[in-house]
């Protein structure tokens, strides 16, 4: 079995060439989708490779990003936070300033511009806390395409605001009632949607899974956070960083700050999963510290599930972290030992969210306080002149009516 | 196997299909059955029901009256949390077998003690990898062939996928039997036919189990096109609800699938709090009877 050669994996000559042709990660990613989807994904495979090879494309990325997204996000150095703790010399990578607040429109605005390329005319997503949502319903608005977002009925109460934002940008939003109402069913919906209407449409997902090309395709959409760090940090230090923390739901907001740094063997980098009430207690969403390689929604990954290979949910007062696999690329870099993965409870994380707005008048999204909340144990350890890097992937504004009631304050 | 680095010997062998030399015996009862349904001038009927469905035993009363109701062939679904090809029927018929703990080793029990009374009825298991996967797939191949399986569909492993399971499968001597579907085009059409064995199961829509069903003439079509690239027998299914539909389906065709007609049958046969009513295994084989009836009222040969 897969997990028994996780201690074998040999040490490659790079870590950026992922994946080969068959959209292997070592043994992670590959295809696994019904028949129906499969000369379709082969079609959007072909339509990036072209795309990624026109400069065009390119440019059109590159223009948006910076018209309409804000980019590049500033690296910020958080010097009260760097104080506080004591150690480490503390930057934040900025993605919360993104437009719609985190670094979701990264990917959704290269994935619009890739289905616009391939005369598609319809969208789908799926979303977990809504970011994704309203995320590609921003860019489906802006590039004028009708849009139908699957969303979960536990987690559409859950997150109302964000469901009406998508209703205000033109998105249909359907509630998933299958399952468990949660994201991971939101994923089957979208793909039960797709395979009925493989002809007009064009599914975007939101994280770096999936079937390939679709985590690679992500990663690259979203590498441009590490690109930015790596030249950022040489202009305000003149150097590399020596540390990136990223917190991981699916992961495409690790490995887009990862990715461009994965040959720079001195570079160490950690991601952060969701420990929920702790991972003893079941009621997580730490896929790799608390689950084994399996395969679902078209891609082998690790997998929260019972012995018997049944799907488990995940839990996280995080909603975005809230999924019960993890990106291909990421089960790679676990096995081969290049990443660490650390894990965050949500009292960990909820205190790390206010540690932060107090200290530096930033509230971050409840995702990036589990990698601070790791920041936090980490850096009084680290030397004065050590770099570290957290990417604050979202802002806070939409948990703060869920921080408040987790604090017993009455809104 | 999937851990291994992917050979030479792989690629050739997904691509142009495993040499004979290297395929184990089947069990020929999906051989023989159909060329029985060709004796009998006509097509034949392979019913879907979930293991486990509503509960243990009802589902294996269930399966022991399958062959006696007219059932051709018998798939049995392999329930998974996360069914992405099945539609609402499907999926709650899983949740309930899950539900009353259903488990894969269960489910190879169940066609094991059916085996004991039935030797001669093909059974297919159809499902999704992960619980293959969890398994283990030598083990699984092993105790699946022990037990008396004859086939496997596993939907969500295309041909890109074929060193996972479908060639150990051939290699173990248990049919691995294809979905092709209406956007399966010529080009790709021989790469999927290439490692498929016993049939073919034509997905008469491009959509989920249980939904739409597709235009008769579409059928035909598709059939036609299937035929001038293999000559293994080919089932359809998706969306076959009546006797009517399932007889026309199986004289263009040489077998008819219906499955979420089957398990909306035990769907409206459980008490308010969602157990089998006496009458539930009693109803769906009633059904069965009534396909039957009109799958061997079908003459051989005509069109859908």
């Amino acid at each position: 079995m897969a997990s028994d050669d996780a201690t074998a994996v040999e040490r490659p000559n790079t870590y950026r060439s992922g994946p080969d042709e068959f959209g292997h990660f070592g043994i992670y990613g590959g295809r696994f989708v019904a028949e129906t989807l499969m000369p379709l994904i082969l079609e959007v495979e072909q339509a990036y490779a072209e795309a990624k090879a026109d400069p065009a494309f390119k440019r059109e990325i590159n223009y948006y990003a910076k018209h309409y997204i804000g980019r590049p996000s500033p690296l910020y150095y958080a010097e009260r936070l760097s104080e506080a703790l004591g150690g480490a010399k503390i930057y934040l990578k900025r993605d919360e300033l993104n437009h719609t607040g985190a670094h979701k429109i990264n990917n959704t605005l290269g994935q619009i511009l890739l289905a616009k390329r391939m005369g598609k005319r319809r969208i789908i997503a799926e979303t977990g806390a809504g970011q994704h949502g309203v995320a590609t319903a921003t860019v489906c608005a802006r590039f004028n395409l009708p849009c139908v977002v699957y969303m979960g009925e536990t987690d559409m109460a859950r997150q109302a605001p964000n469901v009406f934002r998508m209703k205000l940008l033109g998105a249909e939003v359907v509630p998933v009632k299958s399952g468990t109402g949660t994201l991971k069913d939101a994923m089957n919906e979208a793909l039960r949607d797709w395979v009925a209407n493989v002809e007009d449409t064009f599914y975007i997902i939101g994280t770096a899974a999936g079937p390939h090309p679709y985590p690679a395709m992500v990663r690259d959409f979203q590498s441009v956070i590490g690109e930015e760090v790596r030249w950022q940090m040489q202009e305000a230090e003149g150097r590399l960083p020596d540390t990136l923390v990223a917190c991981i739901g699916g992961g495409s907001n690790a490995i887009g700050l990862f990715h461009p740094f994965l040959d720079d063997t001195n570079v160490r980098m950690i991601g952060v999963e969701a420990a929920g009430h702790g991972i003893d207690s079941g009621e997580h969403a730490a896929s790799l510290n608390g689950g084994r390689p399996g395969v679902l929604h078209g891609n082998r990954t690790y997998l929260l599930q019972t012995d018997d290979g049944q799907i488990v949910d995940a839990y996280s007062i995080s909603a975005g972290l809230d999924y019960p696999g993890i990106g291909p690329e990421h089960s790679w870099l676990h096995d081969t030992g290049r990443v660490d993965y650390a894990s965050v409870t949500d009292e960990e994380a909820l205190d790390a969210f206010q540690f932060l707005t107090r200290l530096e008048g930033i509230i971050p999204a409840l995702e990036p306080s589990h990698a601070l909340a790791h920041v936090r144990k980490v850096a009084p350890e680290l030397p004065r002149d050590h770099l570290l890097v957290m990417n604050l992937c979202g802002r806070g504004d939409k948990d703060v009516a869920a921080v408040a009631e987790q604090l017993g304050v009455k809104l | 196997m999937n851990s291994g680095p992917v050979t030479a010997a792989d690629l050739r062998a997904k691509r142009e299909g495993l040499p004979e030399s290297e395929r184990a015996a089947d069990s020929g009862r999906i051989r023989a059955r159909f060329d029985r349904l060709k004796r009998e001038g006509r097509g034949g009927l392979v019913t879907f029901i979930s293991a486990g469905d509503p509960d243990a035993e009802t589902s294996a009363r269930i399966l022991a009256g399958l062959p006696q109701a007219g059932a051709d062939i018998i798939e049995i679904g392999m329930p998974f949390t996360d069914p992405m090809a099945d539609g609402p029927a499907i999926q709650a018929s899983s949740q309930r077998a899950l539900k009353n703990g259903i488990t894969l080793k269960k489910t190879l029990a169940m066609v094991e003690a059916f085996r004991r009374q039935d030797q001669e009825t093909p059974i297919v298991l159809m499902g999704y990898y992960n619980p293959i996967y969890s398994f283990g797939v030598p083990r699984f191949l092993e105790e699946a062939k022990r037990a008396g399986v004859d086939g496997l569909i596993v939907v969500d492993l295309p041909p890109e996928e074929d060193e996972e399971l479908c060639i150990p499968a051939l290699k173990a001597g248990v049919n691995f039997i294809r979905l092709a579907t209406p956007t399966t085009d010529d080009k790709r059409l021989p790469a999927v036919l290439a490692n498929t064995s016993g049939f073919v199961y034509y997905v008469s829509i491009a959509g989920i189990t249980g939904t739409r069903s597709a235009r008769d003439q579409d059928i035909t079509a598709a059939i036609e096109r299937l035929r001038r690239h293999t000559a293994l027998p080919i089932a359809v299914g998706f969306g076959i609800k009546t006797a009517e539909h399932a007889a026309k389906v199986a004289s263009a065709a040489d077998a008819a699938v219906v499955g979420s007609a089957l398990v909306d049958t035990v769907a409206a046969h459980l008490d308010s709090d969602g157990r089998a009513k006496p009458d539930c295994a009693d109803a769906v084989l009633k059904l069965v009877g009534e396909l039957a009836a009109g799958v061997r009222g079908s003459v051989k040969g005509g069109t859908a």
